[in-house]
């Protein structure tokens, strides 16, 4: 078992795009992409599975909410009724409308902080983690592919420089 | 080039005409004596446990009680009307706005639905000469829709005297006419300039629709506000909200956007549009489910700050319509707010196309509630109900809109072709 892969470095993502197209055409496994921004509709080119990051945010904004309405109850409600602005202070349900503008935002609170801190474990990022971008300049302008090798050296090479890449150079796995 | 079908055409006659049955039942049934009004609601009473304490407690009602009982029951039928007139217009003009968004926005993906909203803004001009003739027939005191008209109210009612400078009959017909004038205006000149550019050899008649759009966007903003103030606010002269204007701009974007949507959608299933594709729905799609959510940010901000505060003169259109029209009031919040969230939110069903025509259907009706709601309480008070007038107006406006609307379609090819943004917009996709 080979653990050599062939990477090609491109310098438009349209370019890219395509290449990654005629790539899959040719039955090549693309082990990953390294770009230095979204390119849209990458993800579906490669094939990847659709992002379930919406239905976990769906989820998180319940989850912000119910402690919001919770929260409120037991504050406002339960633990110390207030009496402001001579509104009946021992209803939930007649105080609600003053407790909306709090439970709107922590519903965003949650799913915009669990969201983001749920993209960074999968997408296993944390402080001081080392990159694995196995180039520099795919951070400032270039856009690299990097294809599985087994053996098909010579034609994956010629493959990839004809759909567009500007250089093509076989490394180690990591 | 679209043709109106025989069938839809006959729909809009017999629509057209149960509508002015449905009305006509609503005038002639309309009490012309206070004693008449007197039955109708002792009428209403019968059957009901609390019979004999409804007779007791009325009693009680003196004189102008019942006079103002009658006003309520004579209005009814004129509400009706009036509501019904003001909605389709609304969806229209709200049309017209979104419309001349897209032309300054520069928009890449939606050329190719420009002459379906052109088709629903010919509906403007009539829509809007129907509502102007109800305001004159209140004017001369054919109804008692706009109680400030009144000169025997205005006299003994300060807050209106105060406001008479601005709230008097001359002055309010004039604005009336300076905003139907410059919207009908714009309407002309872009769809003048919009058919231009298809025959035309440069761009130059769709940079002058950019202009004179950018232009209207100006005069909109600032004429929509005040007519929502004065078509819909002085309805309830001692009460204001300072952005009113903006509540009833989000309900006719919202009811504008919708009725793209489903045109665009019966037109692509006659197989006409066929280069609309699901993307097209799903932007459109995306408007509905946003500007619903902005309504209803409008709508609870107006709510909680009012009922916060509790000020006797603010909080009492609250009141009135929480006592007693608890149902529309918060069966709108629903329909407009918890249904199209709920349903819009998925991705994948902004594209389906019987998807969005259902939540369409819904919310349509919820904004013509919304509408119901701001009118009905100040004219016909508690004595509301969704009855043969009121759906008759439904029915009467819904046919005169389909009439004009896709005779209006047929008058141009379905796609601008000399549009310059026309080949982003074909290859529109998400």
């Amino acid at each position: 078992m080979s653990n050599k892969v062939i990477q090609a470095i491109y310098t438009d993502d349209d370019v890219l795009l395509g290449a990654v197209k005629k790539v899959k055409a040719a039955h090549h496994h693309i082990e990953e992409i390294y770009t230095p921004f979204p390119v849209h509709g990458l993800d579906k080119a490669m094939g990847l599975a659709p992002t379930r990051i919406a239905i976990a945010s769906f989820i998180y904004g319940c989850i912000g909410l119910t402690v919001a309405v919770l929260m409120m109850n037991f504050i406002m409600i339960e633990d110390w009724p207030q009496n402001i602005g001579g509104k009946p202070s021992f209803s939930f349900l007649e105080n609600m409308p003053s407790f909306v503008p709090i439970m709107f935002e922590l519903t965003v609170f949650f799913a915009a902080h669990l969201m983001v801190i749920t993209f960074y474990m999968r997408s296993k990022l944390w402080p001081t983690k080392k990159a694995e971008n196995p180039d520099v300049r795919t951070t400032d302008d270039h856009f690299l592919m990097e294809v599985a090798l087994s053996g098909n050296e010579e034609e994956l090479s010629a493959l990839l420089r004809d759909t567009g890449a500007v250089e093509v150079k076989v490394s180690e796995k990591h | 080039m679209y043709t109106f079908s025989n069938k839809l055409r006959l729909s809009a006659f017999v629509l057209m005409i149960v509508g002015v049955l449905g009305l006509g039942y609503g005038f002639l049934s309309a009490p012309a004596t206070v004693e008449q009004a007197k039955a109708i609601v002792a009428d209403a009473h019968h059957g009901d446990d609390h019979g004999e304490v409804a007779r007791a407690h009325e009693e009680h009602h003196d004189a102008s009680h019942d006079e103002h009982l009658l006003h309520q029951l004579q209005n009814k039928p004129w509400s009706a009307l009036y509501v019904a007139a003001f909605f389709f217009m609304m969806i229209a003009l709200g049309t017209l706005a979104f419309y001349a968004i897209q032309i300054v926005s520069q928009a890449g993906w939606s050329p190719l639905l420009f002459r379906v909203m052109e088709g629903i803004t010919a509906y403007l001009v009539p829509g809007t000469i129907l509502v102007f003739v109800i305001l004159v027939l209140s004017g001369v005191h054919m109804n008692h829709l706009f109680v400030w008209m009144d000169p025997e109210v205005a006299a003994h009612d300060e807050l209106i005297q105060g406001k008479s400078g601005y709230l008097n009959l001359p002055f309010f017909l004039i604005r009336a006419i300076i905003y139907i004038a410059g919207w009908a205006a714009y309407r002309h000149f872009s769809r003048k300039f919009s058919l231009a550019q298809d025959t035309a050899e440069d761009n130059s008649n769709y940079r002058k629709n950019f202009r004179i759009s950018a232009g209207f966007l100006v005069f909109f903003l600032v004429s929509e506000s005040m007519m929502s103030w004065d078509w819909i606010m002085s309805l309830d002269p001692h009460w204001y909200s300072t952005l009113f204007g903006w509540y009833v701009f989000a309900s006719m974007f919202v009811s504008g956007i919708t009725t793209i949507a489903l045109i665009a959608i019966y037109l692509k299933s006659r197989g006409f549009l066929e280069e609309v594709n699901d993307s097209h729905i799903h932007d459109l799609a995306k408007f509905m489910f946003g500007i619903s959510i902005f309504w209803t940010y409008l709508w609870f901000s107006q709510f909680m700050l009012i009922w916060y505060s509790n000020i006797p003169e603010e909080v009492t259109y609250f009141i009135t319509r929480i006592e007693d029209y608890a149902l529309p009031f918060f069966g709108m919040v629903v329909l407009n707010f918890l249904f199209p969230v709920l349903v819009l939110m998925n991705s994948d069903y902004k594209r389906l196309n019987w998807f969005v025509v259902m939540t369409g259907i819904v919310v349509l009706i919820g904004h013509y509630l919304d509408v119901y709601n701001m009118v009905m309480p100040a004219t016909v008070g508690d004595q509301w109900f969704i009855g043969v007038a009121e759906i008759g107006g439904v029915l009467f406006f819904l046919g005169l809109f389909i009439y004009v609307v896709f005779t209006a379609l047929t008058k141009a090819p379905l796609v601008p072709k000399r549009n310059p943004y026309i080949e982003e917009s074909r290859h529109f996709h998400y």
